[in-house]
């Protein structure tokens, strides 16, 4: 089997601490957010990580519980890969699968209690509020979880109920209620990268092609953890995923303080 | 018959601009005939010599061309050859007889040894079909295999600012950062120095690829590599020994 | 079409539309090309509300083998709308409208490419509609003529896109969601604005022939105004190429 060239170069780089953008092991690619940027939606975020760019918007609806949960909302979280954004989303073997993309950012945000979902209860049994999260990312660049689980949360935080019509038990789509969602905790998600043993936070596109594997962490204030995914074909060892549990937790304090 | 220019040299036009009416004219470049009349077939920069009314492409994927040299990298492992991507629309195809100097035995060689899947290499464009078959030679010095270093991806049409008038751009990159830079006319760029060397060349690319239009230009790149001088010098780019003789 | 639950009493008062608009005006126009890095070419276009990302990867090798054509590219449309686009909540993934609209800006966009060009190549634009008021198509294709340029892809000219209709018994320039809803007619086209041949037509509602010439009058006049908001979001994207002239000894 051939050497990777462009993965020994990677190696060797972040061995060394360093990456080709002279980001630290450890740094964020720099973050922007917009708030609210869609008309249409009850909330939505267009977040920027380096290149990579993603739009989240959350829809609500009003529908029949689950059977096991008649007195609780529904959360769903879908992930769009479309071919727009990555010349990789066509043909081929995904590289990243948007059904895991959206369970993992699913995980974050269900797992933690982020939503009240008690609070989205209109008439037991028959009648709750479901919220949709759809994510779309627009440029693929590395670290679409990321971006998207921070979307999330921001769209969340900034959702609003549309109006309901009690009496023709209808929703009024086009029409907005000042009613923000019940949003108790604010799950983010640091990813971390790993390439000959190296562990990095971020990964960049080309970080990303050449990666062994990858972690997921999902944290929340008041130190709780939340949800983890790993993947990709490489391994961690016990002590690396402590190791990094700890730094999700400082990382996600500060992304914390950006949404 | 009326005759006139309707752009002017270094003007930007977008495809279906009028650039020139009259049978005088000639286009060039990415600009095209219709009737009498000259027009513009891409985003471009015209340049107007004479007669000769010039687009030259500000955007596009790299066409291949007869003579070019490119950077490449080995996709497939055929019978007699191996197929290589080189970042274009147009796949290549590098045959057996154009790898080696000397004669290989198909029967008994592991082509792998030459050329692995994934390896990059430097390489040729000898002949192109109508269909846009295109053939690379690896056979002769320079062109060969390339080992180590760092491999980035530039926009084609940004090439000629990267290697400089008369190379002056990328003989500045190889002297300020004691690397060996090679320059592919599809836009991929091979870099070999050390690691730390290489990211630090590949940046000062980058920032030629997009601000090459501001001024001072070159000596923040000679900034830019300044960081490197400091560092360990690089182990001399070692002469490429083909397997198999020679 | 016409009338209606939820009906606006009238979308016409005082001789202005329900947006403020005058019947011969077009909503605010904002283009912006090369917004998406991965993609070959790509454009962002704002038409009133009405938001668009078109994206353009190629020529690239013609997948599957099958569609390959030996001596030109083919070009594919995958036109989307986000499911946070529209009021209701749309469900993810094609449907039967939106296949159509993907066919039709295909065949809006082939007769202005060089596709002899590129043999064996296809070209693939993909659209992602991110907020639908109305003129959905029309935007799609105006963006996505901007991103084959921005692309630097071989075309004899852009292709231009508008719609305008009957409301109330007025012929309108670009209707907007209201209007789309409740009035009479719309006609979407697509021009090459340099020969003005027409690329894309539909209409649907009621029309007299002489509405209806009335019409394309209107459209063939303005479609050369929305021609110049593509052409300056071209030429800004590039213009900073335009001062490097001597390269640095």
């Amino acid at each position: 089997m051939s050497i990777n060239l462009v993965k020994d170069f990677m190696s060797a780089l972040v061995s060394k601490g360093t990456r080709e953008d002279n980001r630290g092991l450890f740094d964020y690619r720099d973050i922007q957010i917009e708030v609210n940027p869609l008309e249409r939606a009850c909330g939505s975020a267009k977040v920027t990580i380096g290149d990579t760019q993603v739009l989240v918007g959350v829809k609500m609806d009003v529908g029949e519980p689950f059977p096991d949960t008649p007195e609780e909302g529904i959360l769903m979280v879908n992930a769009e890969l479309s071919p727009l954004a990555s010349p990789d989303f066509e043909s081929g073997p995904p590289k990243f699968n948007s059904i895991e993309l959206a369970r993992v950012v699913d995980r974050g945000i269900r797992e933690s209690h982020c939503i009240d979902t008690s609070k989205l209860c209109i008439k037991p049994k028959e009648k709750v509020w479901m919220v949709f999260v759809d994510i779309y990312p627009l440029n693929a660049s590395g670290n679409l979880l990321d971006a998207a689980a921070i979307g999330a949360i921001v769209a969340l935080q900034n959702a609003v109920f549309p109006v309901y019509d009690e009496a023709e038990e209808k929703v009024k789509y086009k029409e907005f209620t000042k009613e923000k969602l019940p949003i108790e905790r604010t799950p983010v998600m640091a990813t971390f990268a790993k390439i000959n043993g190296t562990i990095f936070l971020d990964p960049s596109y080309r970080e990303e092609e050449v990666m062994d594997a990858r972690i997921s962490i999902t944290t929340t204030e008041k130190g709780l953890l939340a949800a983890m995914q790993k993947g990709g074909k490489g391994t961690f060892t016990f002590d690396e995923v402590a190791m990094l549990v700890d730094k999700a937790f400082e990382i996600g304090d500060n992304t914390r303080k950006l949404v | 018959m009326e005759e006139k220019i309707y752009t002017k040299d270094r003007e930007i036009v977008i495809p279906g601009d009028l650039l020139a009416e009259g049978m005088d004219f000639l286009p060039a470049g990415k600009a095209f005939r219709e009737s009498d009349k000259i027009y513009a077939s891409t985003i471009g920069l015209v340049s107007i010599k004479g007669r000769v009314i010039k687009v030259i492409p500000l955007a596009g994927r790299y066409m291949p061309k007869v003579g070019d040299v490119i950077i490449g990298k080995v996709t497939g492992i055929g019978f007699s050859g191996w197929q290589v991507d080189i970042d274009s629309p147009y796949n290549a195809d590098l045959n057996i007889g154009e790898a080696s100097q000397g004669y290989i035995d198909l029967g008994k060689t592991d082509m792998s040894k030459f050329f692995d899947i994934g390896d990059y290499l430097l390489g040729e464009i000898i002949s192109i079909t109508e269909s846009k078959f295109v053939k690379l030679t690896a056979k002769n010095r320079p062109y060969r295999r390339l080992r180590g270093g760092n491999v980035i991806q530039v926009s084609p049409s940004k090439i000629p600012r990267i290697i400089g008038k008369q190379g002056s751009m990328i003989n500045t990159l190889k002297k300020n950062s004691d690397c060996d830079v090679i320059v592919g006319q599809n836009g991929l760029v091979w870099i070999k120095g050390t690691p730390e060397k290489e990211a630090v060349v590949a940046q000062a690319i980058k920032l030629i690829e997009t601000e090459s239009h501001k001024s001072g230009l070159t000596d923040r790149i000679k900034t830019m590599l300044e960081k490197i001088k400091s560092a360990q010098p690089s182990e001399p780019a070692k002469e490429e020994v083909k397997e198999g003789g020679q | 079409m016409g009338g209606g639950i939820g009906a606006p009493e009238h979308l016409i008062v005082n001789g202005k539309r329900l947006d403020g608009r005058k019947l011969d005006e077009i909503r605010p126009l904002k283009i912006m090309a090369g917004v998406i890095k991965n993609a070959d070419g790509s454009c962002q276009l704002e038409f009133g509300k009405t938001k668009i990302v078109a994206t353009v990867y190629g020529p690239r090798e013609a997948l599957p083998k099958h569609i390959s054509r030996p001596d030109r590219a083919v070009i594919t449309c995958d036109y989307t709308m986000a499911s946070f686009s529209t009021p209701e909540r749309g469900r993810p993934g094609p449907n039967r409208r939106s296949s159509e609209i993907s066919n039709l800006i295909a065949d809006s966009l082939a007769p202005a490419i060089m596709l002899q060009k590129y043999p064996r190549t296809m070209i693939n634009v993909y659209i992602t509609v991110t907020n639908a008021n109305a003129g959905t198509r029309c935007a799609a294709i105006t963006a996505a003529a901007v991103a084959l340029a921005d692309a630097g892809i071989e075309m004899r000219d852009l292709v231009t896109s508008l719609a305008a209709g009957k409301i109330e018994n007025h012929l309108a320039l670009d209707l907007f969601e209201v209007e789309d809803n409740f009035g009479d007619a719309d006609v979407p086209i697509a021009v090459m604005p340099r020969t003005e041949e027409v690329t894309l037509l539909q209409m649907d509602g009621r029309l007299t022939p002489e509405e209806f010439k009335t019409i394309l009058k209107m459209l063939r006049k303005q479609v050369h105004e929305i021609y110049k908001v593509q052409k300056q979001a071209l030429i800004s994207k590039y213009k900073q190429e335009k001062s490097e002239e001597e390269v640095e000894q």
